[in-house]
C-alpha cells in the first residue's frame, strides 16, 4: 500500500498519539512506515503537524505539497493552513470546533465557520464535531481516537478497523481502554455514514 | 532482533547501544534530547548514562571514559557544542583510545534554537570527522560506523543529525537487549594525555596527514552515493538528500550525489561522481559547506564545472529546505516545468497566528507579572534566558528585554547595572539553566559588587526540552533518589545579600518580595518556586461569574493566559485549559473569578 496521511491541529490536542496509532497499525499490516512530528518550542499552543507516510518509496519524512491522500484536521483553521499538502482528489476530515488563538495574538472573532465553508466548497470533506462526539466520554481528549474511528470508518485510512483497535489497546493505558474504544466506535459510525449526525 | 518504530534520536541511541557503548552523557536541548532518554529506557547492562549539568561537563565526562578505552557518546544541540567547544578543541589534539562520538544536532529553521550554525563547520574547525545522516535508518548505521572510525583513527568523531532526522520516525531492526563492551582501562602516559604545546605541535601535523587518509577511506564509504548520469548534477547532504530524492523519483536519470561524510572531504569519491558533469547544484541547509568545499576541489583540480547554491542565490541562506523547495529549486536548475499539484487556495480565509505562549497556569506568568507590578513606573531592565520563560517576552507580559544564550541573563544584568546604575537590573533564569550556567554569573556579581536582582524561576524540572531531571530535583538517570542540591544554599554560599523564596501564585507576597529586594543594595535573589503545570495535576478549575464580571477584561489584558477569552464582552475561562492557578482571580477588581467549575 502507498498512502500519505497528514494530521494537524494545535499543540496539546493529542495529534501525536493519533499519528502513533496510525503508524503502528499500518506496520502491523506489513507496511513500511515513516513519520515526522512537530516537537519543541512550537508545541506550546502553536500549530502542530504529523506526517505519516505508508509505503516503501517514501524518501522524505515530510509529505510533499499536493501529496497527502488524507488530511485529518483537529481544528478548522489548521485544516486550511495545511490544505496545500492535500492531493487534488484527497480527502479531509475536519473538526468544526475552533481553538481560538491566544487573546492578544489577533484573530478576534475567529470561530472557524468561514474555514468550514471554504473546506466543504473546495474539497472532499467530512466535518465532525469534537464537542458532540466526545460529550458522552466527558472530555475532548478522546477526540484523537474518535477521529481515527471516523477515518477508519470512511475507508480512507487504508488500515482495518480491527488493527487500529488492537493498537489502541496496546498504546493507550489500560484504565482508558473502555472510553477510547467507545470513542473509536462512535467515530467509525460517523465515518461509515459519511456525515456527522448533528 | 526485532523491529522498533523509533524516532531518529531513538535510532541513534539504539545504534550506540548496539555498538556496545559504555558511557553516554549529555545535556537536554531540542532536537537532541530523546537520545539520552532512549538510552536510559532500554535495558543496557553495563552502560552508564547521565544528564550532565551542562554540555562542557558532559563532554569531559565522556572524554575520560574514552581515554580509558571505553566507548563513549555525548549528546547536545548545536549551541551546546559552543559550550563544550573548549574541551572538544583540545580533545581533537589529544585524541582518544575508546571510540568517542559527539552527537551535535543542528536545527535548520531555526525551529527551536538561537542560531542556524552548522556543525559541519565545527568539525572542520576542530579537524575531526563528521557524519551527516539523511534518515533515522542511516543515523542508526552511522553512529556505529562513527565508533569504528573513532577507534581506528583515535579521534573524537561528530555525528550531525538535523531536526527532521532527529524527529522523523522509522522502523529499525535492533536487538532486544544490549550489553556494553569490555575495555582495557586507563593506562597512564602523561606524554599522551596531558596537553602541552609540544604535544599540540606534533599532533597538529599528525592530524592534518591523517585527515587526508580518512578522506581517502571515506571515498569508499557506503553512504557517499551517486545515482543517475546527467551532465547537470545535484549534490545534497543530510535530510536535503531525502527531499531531493523525493522529487527526483520522477527523474531517475538526473545525477544525484549524496555526501554522507562532509569532512574530511571524500575527494576521490567526488571527483569520480562529478566525471562528465558541467553544472552542479548544491542543495543543503545552514551554511554553503559542500558548495565551498566543492569550489576548492574544482579549483584544485582545474575542473570546468559551474557550481550553484547558496552563494549564487539559487538556494536560500536561511531556513529549512523541504520537499517543496526541492521541487522548485531543482526544477529551475534543470529547466523543468512543474505543475502545482495541490488544491487551489484562492479565497481561503487566512489562518490566525498562533505564536507559542506560556501554558495556562504556568507559574512563570505569575512571576513575571509580580515583577512587572512591583516595578510599575520605575526604570528597570529585564534580562531573560533560555527556557520556556523566554516566552515571557510576548504581549501583554512583555517582560523579557534581552535573551542571548544560556546563563547570559545573570551577567548581562550586571553589565546594565554598571552602565545604567539608576535602573533596577533583573535577571530571570530557570532552575535547570541556573545549574547549567547561572552559578558562575552569580559569583561574578557578588565578586564585582553588582546591584542586581536574580529571579530564579524554579519549576522543579527542565520543562522546555521535555521535563528532564536536574541537580535540584532529587533524581538522576541512573539512581534515584539522590540528594537535592539547594539553589537557596548555593546562593547564600556565594554571598548573595538576600535570598527570598516565594510562591509566585501568591501574588501579594510575590510583589512584596520584589519591592523589598529592590530597596536593598547588592546582589539579591528571589526564588519563585512553583512546579511546572505540565507535570502536576490541577486540583481545581476556576470560572467567571458572568453576573459579577463587568467586562473590564483586565485579566485578559494583563496576563494573557490562553485559558481566558472574551464572549459577549465578558471574560470566560476554558475549563479544558484552566489549572486553577488563581492568578486571574487575584487581579480581578470585582472578585468575579473563583470557585470550582
Amino acid at each position: 500500500m502507498k498512502k500519505d496521511i497528514m494530521i494537524c491541529g494545535v499543540g496539546g490536542q493529542g495529534t501525536v498519539l493519533a499519528s502513533k496509532i496510525i503508524a503502528a497499525s499500518a506496520m502491523d499490516e506489513g507496511n513500511a512506515v515513516h513519520s515526522a512530528e512537530t516537537i519543541g518550542m512550537a508545541q506550546r499552543g502553536g500549530p502542530v503537524t504529523s506526517h505519516v507516510r505508508i509505503g516503501e518509496d517514501a524518501f522524505s519524512p515530510l509529505i510533499p505539497i499536493g501529496g497527502a491522500d488524507l488530511l485529518i484536521a483537529f481544528e478548522p483553521s489548521e485544516a486550511v493552513r495545511n490544505l496545500k499538502y492535500l492531493k487534488k482528489d484527497g480527502f479531509v476530515i475536519v473538526n468544526r470546533v475552533p481553538v481560538k488563538p491566544t487573546s492578544l495574538a489577533g484573530g478576534e472573532g475567529y470561530d472557524g465557520k468561514a474555514e468550514i465553508d471554504f473546506l466543504t466548497a473546495s474539497c472532499n470533506c467530512l466535518v465532525v464535531d469534537s464537542d458532540a462526539l466526545c460529550a458522552p466520554f466527558g472530555s475532548s481528549k478522546f477526540f484523537n481516537v474518535a477521529v481515527l474511528g471516523a477515518a477508519a470508518g470512511s475507508g480512507r485510512l487504508g488500515v482495518a478497523e480491527s488493527t487500529v483497535r488492537g493498537e489502541i489497546l496496546r498504546i493507550v493505558p489500560e484504565r482508558f481502554h473502555e472510553k477510547n474504544l467507545a470513542a473509536f466506535a462512535a467515530g467509525v459510525k460517523i465515518g461509515e455514514n459519511g456525515h456527522a449526525d448533528q | 532482533m526485532s523491529k522498533q518504530y523509533v524516532m531518529g534520536n531513538g535510532a541513534i541511541a539504539l545504534g550506540a547501544l548496539s555498538a556496545g557503548v559504555n558511557l553516554v552523557s549529555g545535556y537536554p536541548g531540542t532536537p537532541s534530547s530523546e537520545i539520552i532518554e532512549t538510552v536510559a529506557k532500554y535495558p543496557h547492562e553495563g552502560t552508564y548514562v547521565e544528564w550532565s549539568v551542562n554540555e562542557k561537563a558532559a563532554m569531559e565526562v565522556a572524554a575520560a571514559a574514552a581515554y580509558a578505552g571505553a566507548r563513549a557518546m555525548v549528546t547536545m544541540k548545536q549551541v551546546g557544542l559552543n559550550v563544550a567547544s573548549d574541551p572538544l578543541m583540545s580533545l581533537a589534539y589529544v585524541g582518544v583510545k575508546g571510540g568517542m562520538v559527539v552527537v551535535a544536532a543542528d536545527d535548520p529553521g531555526p525551529i527551536s534554537s538561537q542560531t542556524e550554525q552548522d556543525t559541519r563547520r565545527f568539525a572542520e574547525f576542530a579537524r575531526i570527522p563528521v557524519f551527516d545522516p539523511s534518515s533515522p535508518e542511516e543515523a542508526f548505521e552511522m553512529v556505529r560506523d562513527a565508533f569504528d572510525y573513532s577507534e581506528k583513527y583515535r579521534t573524537p568523531v561528530i555525528l550531525r543529525p538535523t531536526t527532521r532526522v532527529d524527529h522523523a520516525y522509522a522502523s529499525i531492526d535492533a536487538p532486544d537487549s544490549f550489553s556494553a563492551r569490555a575495555y582495557e582501562g586507563f593506562v597512564k602516559d602523561s606524554k599522551k594525555w596531558v596537553i602541552f604545546p609540544r604535544l599540540s605541535f606534533m599532533n597538529h601535523a599528525m592530524i592534518e596527514k591523517r585527515n587526508i587518509e580518512i578522506g581517502e577511506e571515506l571515498s569508499s564509504y557506503r553512504f557517499n552515493t551517486v545515482s543517475g548520469s546527467s551532465q547537470k548534477a545535484v549534490i545534497a547532504t543530510g535530510v536535503s538528500y531525502a527531499y531531493a530524492g523525493e522529487f527526483l523519483k520522477e527523474h531517475p536519470d538526473v545525477r544525484l550525489i549524496k555526501v554522507g561524510t562532509p569532512y574530511p572531504l571524500p575527494e576521490r569519491f567526488l571527483l569520480k561522481a562529478l566525471e562528465g558533469v558541467s553544472e552542479v547544484l548544491c542543495f543543503e541547509e545552514l551554511s554553503p559547506y559542500i558548495e565551498e568545499s566543492l569550489l576548492k576541489l574544482i579549483g584544485k583540480h582545474h575542473l570546468s564545472i559551474d557550481v550553484y547554491g547558496k552563494l549564487t542565490g539559487d538556494v536560500p541562506h536561511s531556513g529549512e529546505n523541504d520537499t517543496d523547495s526541492a521541487r522548485r529549486i531543482i526544477s529551475r536548475f534543470l529547466g523543468l516545468e512543474t505543475a502545482e499539484n495541490s488544491i487551489g487556495l484562492s479565497g481561503a480565509p487566512n489562518p490566525p497566528a498562533r505564536p507559542p505562549v506560556l501554558c495556562a497556569g504556568c507559574p512563570h506568568r505569575a512571576s513575571f507579572y509580580a515583577v512587572k507590578r512591583a516595578m510599575k513606573g520605575k526604570k528597570a531592565f529585564f534580562c531573560g534566558d533560555i527556557g520556556c520563560y523566554t516566552l515571557g517576552n510576548a504581549m501583554p507580559l512583555d517582560m523579557v528585554d534581552t535573551c542571548l544564550c544560556m546563563g547570559a541573563g545573570v551577567t548581562m544584568a550586571q553589565g546594565f547595572n554598571h552602565t545604567e546604575p539608576d535602573a533596577v537590573a533583573f535577571s530571570f533564569i530557570g532552575d535547570s539553566t541556573f545549574f547549567a550556567s547561572g552559578i558562575t554569573g552569580v559569583v561574578n556579581a557578588v565578586y564585582n559588587a553588582a546591584d542586581i536582582i536574580v529571579c530564579v524561576l524554579d519549576n522543579s524540572t527542565t520543562a522546555m526540552t521535555g521535563h528532564q531531571p536536574h541537580p535540584g530535583t532529587g533524581r538522576n538517570l541512573m539512581a534515584a533518589p539522590v540528594d537535592k542540591i539547594s539553589i537557596e544554599k548555593l546562593l547564600l554560599a556565594a554571598g548573595v545579600t538576600k535570598v527570598v523564596t516565594v510562591d509566585p501564585l501568591d501574588l501579594d507576597a510575590a510583589i512584596a518580595a520584589v519591592r523589598e529586594c529592590a530597596e536593598i543594595r547588592g546582589v539579591k535573589a528571589i526564588i519563585f518556586k512553583s512546579p511546572c503545570v505540565a507535570i502536576t495535576k490541577p486540583d481545581k478549575k476556576l470560572r467567571v461569574n458572568s453576573e459579577k464580571c463587568i467586562g473590564c477584561l483586565r485579566c485578559i489584558k494583563e496576563i494573557g493566559c490562553p485559558a481566558l477569552s472574551v464572549t459577549d464582552g465578558k471574560a470566560v475561562i476554558d475549563e479544558n485549559l484552566c489549572t486553577g492557578c488563581g492568578l486571574c482571580s487575584q487581579l480581578c477588581a470585582v472578585k468575579a473569578i473563583g470557585g470550582d467549575c
